[in-house]
This record gives C-alpha cells, sequence and structure tokens, in this order.
C-alpha cells in the first residue's frame, strides 16, 4: 500500500477509535442517569442539565473543528481529528509534531512519509497519556480522601470545594490580563480579552437578576453560562476592530 | 457472601477498564499504521521527540491530575482526561451544572451531575469534530473567516467573564487574595501567557487552598 496522510485506511483505524471514545461517553451518561433516576432525582432536571450542557459545548467545539483545520494542513485530516477528539489541544499538537519533525530533522511543514508519520503519532499519543492512566491508579484514594474530609469537617470540605474552583478561575482571570502591561506602550490590543470578558460579566449578571426577577423567564438562569460567552466571543469582533 | 458494590465501587472499576482500554488502543493506532504500510519509527526522532516534549507534559500532566479529580468527581474524571478540553471546556461545564443542579461537588448528586454534564459535552464535541470533518472543504472558508478570527480567539475571557461573576461574588472573600496575585503575577511576568497558564491552574489552586485554609482557622470564613 502507498502511504498517504489522507489514506481511506487511517480514517477508518481513527473512526474505531473515536468510535470507542464516543462509546465510553454514552455509556458514563447511562450508568450516571440510571444511578441518577434511582437516587430519587428528578429526570426533567436531569434533563435540563443534558440539554444547558450540549448547548453550552457548541461554540467550543467549533473552536476545536478550527484547530483540526489549521492541524490538517500539515498533519492530514485524519490524525489531528483523532488527535483532538481525545486529550490534547491545538498547541500541543502543534508543539509534539515540530519537536518530532526538529529531532527527524525535516521541516514540520513538510509532506510526512508512513515512518515520519508513525513517529509523530507516537511522540503526540506518549507524551501527553498521563491522565488516562494516572486517573485509575488515583481517583479511588483522592475521591476517598475527600469523603473523609467531609466526615471529619464538613465546613472546611465546602470551603476546599469552593477555594479549588476559585484557584482555577482566578489562573484564568489572571491571564485575561496578561498583555495590559503594554498599553504603556501604546498598544491597546491587551484591552481586548479584558473588555470580553467584562461585557461576558455583565451579560451572565443581567441574565441571573432577570431571571430571579421575572418568573416567566426563568428558564435564562439555565442558559445564563452559553448566553454569556456568545456574547462575549460576539463582542469581541467590534471591540478588536477597535482597539487594534 | 460476596459484598455488593456500590455506584461509586462500580464507577471505579469500569472508569478503570475503559480507560486501560482506550490507552491501548490509542497505542494500537501508531502500531496498526506502522504494520498496514511497512513502515518502522524513526527511533532516533522517536526517542528526540519524547525527550524534547514528553518530560514537561508528564509533570504538567500529574499535576493537573491531582488538581482535576476532586473538581471533575469520579465519572466525570475518568471521561474528561480521555476527551481532554479539560479547563476550557470540560470543568466550566460540569461547574454549570453543579450550579444549575444547586448540589454539590462532593455528594452523590453531584458526582451524577458533573458525570452527566461532562459526557454530554464529550459526546456533543466528538459529533461536532465528526461533521466538521466530514464537512471541511464547504466550512474552512467560513471558519477561517478572518470576521469571526476574534470571536474565537477570545473564547477563554469571554467563557470565564460568565463564570467567574457567579463564583467570585458568591465566594468575594476566598477569591480576593488568588485573584490579586494572579493579576500581579501574569502582568507584571512576560512568561506567563497562553502557553502557561495551564501550569498556573494547580499553582492557584494550592495557593487558594492554603490561604482558604489560613482564613478558616481565623475564622474569616
Amino acid at each position: 500500500m502507498t502511504f498517504s496522510i489522507n489514506h481511506p485506511i487511517i480514517f477508518v483505524l481513527v473512526a474505531i477509535i473515536v468510535a470507542v471514545v464516543l462509546a465510553q461517553s454514552v455509556f458514563f451518561l447511562v450508568k450516571a442517569w440510571k444511578r441518577g433516576v434511582e437516587i430519587g432525582m428528578d429526570k426533567k432536571k436531569l434533563r435540563k442539565i443534558a440539554i444547558t450542557a450540549s448547548v453550552f459545548t457548541i461554540a467550543p467545539a467549533v473552536a476545536i473543528v478550527i484547530s483540526v483545520i489549521a492541524l490538517s494542513k500539515q498533519l492530514g485530516l485524519a490524525l489531528p481529528w483523532l488527535r483532538l477528539s481525545v486529550v490534547g489541544s491545538l498547541s500541543y499538537e502543534a508543539i509534539a509534531a515540530e519537536n518530532t519533525a526538529n529531532a527527524m530533522g525535516i521541516e514540520a511543514t513538510a509532506a510526512l512519509n508512513a515512518s515520519q508519520f508513525v513517529t509523530v503519532t507516537l511522540v503526540m499519543t506518549i507524551s501527553i497519556m498521563v491522565g488516562i492512566w494516572l486517573v485509575p491508579a488515583i481517583c479511588k484514594k483522592m475521591q476517598n480522601g475527600m469523603i473523609n474530609l467531609e466526615k471529619r469537617d464538613k465546613k472546611w470540605a465546602d470551603i476546599f470545594n469552593s477555594a479549588m474552583f476559585i484557584g482555577m478561575i482566578a489562573a484564568f482571570v489572571g491571564f485575561v490580563f496578561c498583555d495590559v502591561s503594554n498599553v504603556a506602550k501604546g498598544d491597546f490590543s491587551g484591552l481586548i480579552p479584558v473588555l470580553v470578558m467584562v461585557v461576558s460579566a455583565l451579560i451572565m449578571a443581567v441574565c441571573g437578576l432577570l431571571a430571579g426577577k421575572f418568573k416567566k423567564i426563568h428558564w435564562l438562569a439555565d442558559y445564563a453560562l452559553p448566553v454569556s460567552l456568545l456574547a462575549g466571543m460576539a463582542s469581541a469582533i467590534p471591540i478588536t476592530s477597535w482597539l487594534s | 457472601m460476596k459484598k455488593e458494590l456500590t455506584y461509586m465501587d462500580k464507577v471505579y472499576r469500569w472508569g478503570g477498564i475503559w480507560n486501560i482500554s482506550v490507552m491501548l488502543i490509542l497505542l494500537a493506532f501508531p502500531v496498526a499504521v506502522a504494520l498496514l504500510f511497512n513502515a518502522s519509527p524513526d527511533w532516533n526522532g522517536l526517542l528526540m521527540g519524547l525527550v524534547a516534549t514528553a518530560p514537561m507534559y508528564w509533570a504538567v500532566g500529574v499535576v493537573e491530575t491531582i488538581t482535576f479529580i476532586p473538581m471533575l468527581g469520579a465519572g466525570g474524571s475518568y471521561l474528561s482526561f480521555v476527551t481532554g478540553n479539560i479547563s476550557n471546556l470540560k470543568l466550566p461545564c460540569a461547574l454549570n451544572a453543579l450550579e444549575q443542579a444547586k448540589v454539590k461537588a462532593n455528594s452523590e448528586e453531584g458526582e451524577i451531575v458533573s458525570t452527566i454534564a461532562i459526557a454530554v459535552s464529550s459526546i456533543v464535541t466528538t459529533l461536532i469534530i465528526i461533521l466538521g470533518v466530514l464537512l471541511i472543504v464547504p466550512l474552512t472558508p467560513i471558519l477561517e473567516n478572518p470576521v469571526l478570527d476574534p470571536a474565537f480567539a477570545q473564547m477563554i475571557p469571554a467563557l470565564f467573564g460568565g463564570l467567574g461573576v457567579v463564583f467570585v461574588s458568591r465566594n468575594w472573600k476566598i477569591a480576593i487574595a488568588p485573584v490579586t496575585l494572579m493579576l500581579i503575577l501574569f502582568i507584571t511576568i512576560p512568561a506567563l501567557n497562553s502557553g502557561t497558564v495551564g501550569i498556573m491552574v494547580p499553582v492557584s489552586v494550592v495557593f487558594t487552598l492554603i490561604i482558604s485554609r489560613i482564613m478558616y482557622k481565623k475564622g474569616w470564613l
């Protein structure tokens, strides 16, 4: 067989792996749903959660498709399809591909032959595999630790949980401001993410207030996050053209 | 008599089987390509490529796994570490679902809610990528349209603006110190940018936990 990065057989192999990954998600969804119903959770509530999660996912998923398109110019379509359907990201895959291409003494943009394709794929796969096997190794211990914490001191366990979420959010809030200092040099583009974040935060706050005040539009509370995400992204278009 | 497994015990068992299976299948992919096209890897390139890439991502991977498991819950962790996009998609999705359902992350209801949200998000993502791959020719000019560029470039600020306002306003006492520290670090250190924000997440989480513990002990929370 003559190799090509877009050979139909590679697409078939990728399709099989993607089907397995999809099956895992469906499996966990069904099991969690059944258990939820079993312990008396309202089916309507579960359905609402599922619908909100799918609506919220659309924009970030489209961003992943854009990453697939970006990577496909160098790696063909099948490999980016696989890599971005499993753990990985545009920046990670690009770095792994470039490091391997450099190690093989080829240009990162060169058309890969079969040996180079196998090498790049192995590096991409092995270098980011930690989470997949580490979760089964430590998940039970860590979750039991959390349960014990809850038993020992309930109030602290709740604060512990909130603190973790706040810690993650704080890092991203800091990141949004990372280019602000360029304003001193006359470059205002560093303010774009800050203004987008402010718009999104305002929309979220308005959605929360409206949903709380008017019973008829209570559903707005469920969709406040996707709405603020899309509004923030949409605001980026005029804000960017204004500040850059 | 054999002890009946709890739901959580079953999640650990299923998760272990699924994740190890997916890991083996992912490793089998390059092996299958090598066998089908009768090609062996460039061993030197493989070794040097791994040396250049793996150590940093392994280190970050270990820290991320430890940081994210308590937030994602068990089922959510097994799924998220297979399907990826954790901090920019799966975790915000789970957080929003917990908020929507008004349940705590460390309860069984919380475990179920986050698993459902993350599973649905993974399914939708996978299906949209499949659609994108099938329709790549007509979609490319639309998605690569320069008008839309800024919208996707600013997805993270748009996401964390909405998420931040809810969580920070509700836990403002806990949030003051880490938000201030992260602002100072990101504004003053040029090396902190989109490439390094992932490393700063665990740093910020640990710092917030320490500060919260001190505040709790002093009776400020």
